[in-house]
């Protein structure tokens, strides 16, 4: 995939929740959605009347959140200890939660949300 | 401002392919192309933009940097940065750290001209710049023969200064055109020896291109030897997305299948004129000026001619065909200049729609003309001999019998 008009930016559209199943390398660590997660400072969320362009300072990738709920709950990672107890504060059926899930892991593989650094108790 | 394109439904979907959702804008480009100035001291035979001399009208210093400004505010991370030849421009260095400090990635297309081993260093130093070196033949005598004597050589110069100075992923552009079409594994090979990527994109009868669109734009043959090397090439290769009208031989090719004109993408040209992309220089594709009040953002976000643009084609013919949700029509700049309908086919249609419908053509058809010519008026250094053809009038009156004749 080459540049959504932007070379050398391969642009991925992470989620509509409800994205397919995702081929995860055998090599690389799952996505964990029990610990605590961020948006990663070096992105930019630009809001679009769909949800949002992703911006990355660090990598120069260009990246999709093709739905509101799903900005609002990558922008809401920060305030909650895991991935389930942000999608409960925002609102997100439950039945909907693997496939938000899904699109997470997509946007922790691209580097566009990260670990959160362990806070002091 | 006339409407260019049929009445559509304005209403956007919710959910859906991202493809769908472009068709109805965004509210700031994805990246935009800004050409710095129409100055350029390459006369080539098929400029977009009909470049050669300086606009008294460019956008100053301190525009320039406004509009850097505008598009930090409105989190436009990237442009693709031309001309013209920009690096003649003595602001250049200037603005290209201006945009870098305002959060605003430069890539920039250049003949070469300016880029000695000292500018090299500099670049290679510059985080978040990219360089690309246009180069239209694998050998000096395709190149020059489009892009004047001497150009291939400029180029190559260039490419090896950005090697040297350990430049990271600059590019190699290439126009495709007849009589490069069948050098694409040569153009790898020569982008290769340079530790350099290849990017390859649409020729268009944009600007002069207009000029010698017939006989340089590539045969049906051509192609779909293209797209045979696109599939098999495409993941190494860069493309602007620009070949999307391919895609109706078969398989979709990788990026965005969409004319992103006014949607996606626009043109900011050097005297602040927008647009809706850097083909489409001609009156019925103008959205406003960056000076005028509310500057870019007035015109990206509430130009009327933008607002007809974003929206889903629902008639013409096109829409009947098979493959429409392939190439969704083509190049609208393609079709215009070549005096097409905007709902027909593309001139270079791969089903071959385009080539009946460029024979049904009226007869006494004139093809629209950009209002804006910057060509040099005088002779220019290697100037450009496509074909054998004169390139310097040797009397003023070999160009045009009536050329200097006062008639009143």
């Amino acid at each position: 995939m080459r540049g959504v008009l932007i070379d050398g930016s391969p642009a991925s559209a992470a989620g509509q929740p409800a994205a397919g199943a995702v081929t995860i390398p055998a090599d690389e660590v799952p996505f964990d959605p029990s610990v605590p997660w961020r948006k990663s400072p070096s992105v930019a969320l630009r809001p679009e009347p769909f949800g949002a362009l992703v911006y990355h300072f660090g990598n120069r990738k260009l990246s999709f959140l093709k739905s509101k709920p799903l900005v609002a709950v990558v922008t809401a990672l920060e305030s909650h200890p895991d991935v389930p107890s942000t999608l409960v504060a925002c609102e997100v059926p439950e039945a909907q939660h693997p496939a938000y899930v899904t699109a997470l892991a997509t946007l922790a593989r691209s580097q566009m949300i990260q670990r959160r650094p362990e806070e002091s108790a | 401002m006339t409407a260019v394109l049929p009445s559509r439904p304005a209403e956007r979907p919710t959910g859906g392919k991202l493809i769908d959702q472009f068709e109805y804008g965004l509210d700031a480009p994805i990246c935009l192309t800004w050409e710095l100035t129409y100055a350029c001291n390459l006369a080539c035979v098929h400029c977009l933009s009909s470049s050669g001399r300086r606009d008294p009208r460019e956008l100053s210093t301190a525009e320039a940097e406004a509009v850097i400004d505008e598009l930090q505010r409105m989190q436009v991370f990237y442009v693709n940065v031309g001309g013209g030849e920009p690096t003649v421009r003595p602001d250049f260095w200037h603005l290209l750290d201006y945009a870098i400090g305002h959060d605003v990635g430069v890539k920039f297309s250049t003949n070469g001209i300016k880029l000695d081993r000292a500018r090299a260093q500099q670049l290679a130093r510059t985080d978040y710049v990219d360089v690309q070196i246009s180069l239209d033949g694998a050998t000096a005598e395709v190149n020059d023969a489009v892009r004047g004597t001497g150009s291939f050589a400029t180029a190559t110069r260039a490419l090896e200064n950005l090697a040297e100075a350990g430049m990271k992923d600059f590019k190699v552009s290439v126009v495709v055109t007849r009589e490069n079409a069948g050098q694409l594994d040569e153009f790898k090979a020569l982008t290769d020896r340079y530790g350099a990527q290849l990017r390859i994109t649409r020729f268009r009868p944009s600007g002069r291109g207009a000029d010698v669109w017939d006989r340089l734009h590539p045969t049906q043959a051509q192609q779909r030897d293209l797209y045979q090397w696109l599939l098999a090439n495409g993941d190494q290769v860069l493309t602007g997305d620009s070949f999307f009208h391919l895609s109706a031989l078969g398989e979709a090719l990788p990026g965005l299948n969409l004319c992103g004109a006014g949607r996606v993408v626009c043109l900011i040209d050097p005297v602040g004129d927008v647009y809706a992309c850097p083909f489409a220089i001609h009156e019925q594709f103008l959205a406003g000026n960056v000076r005028s009040p509310g500057g870019f953002q007035q015109v990206w976000q509430h130009s009327e001619l933008f607002a007809d643009l974003r929206n889903p084609q629902t008639g013409g013919a096109c829409t009947k065909c098979a493959h429409f949700d392939s190439c969704r029509g083509g190049c609208m700049a393609a079709k215009f200049f070549t005096g097409l309908p905007l709902d027909g086919p593309d001139p270079e249609c791969v089903q071959g729609y385009g080539e009946s419908a460029l024979a049904a053509r009226d007869l006494e058809l004139v093809t629209p003309r950009s209002h804006l010519d910057h060509s040099h008026k005088g002779p220019v250094r290697g100037q450009p001999t496509l074909l054998g053809m004169p390139s310097i009038p040797a009397k003023i009156c070999d160009e045009s019998p009536l050329a200097g004749l006062k008639l009143s």
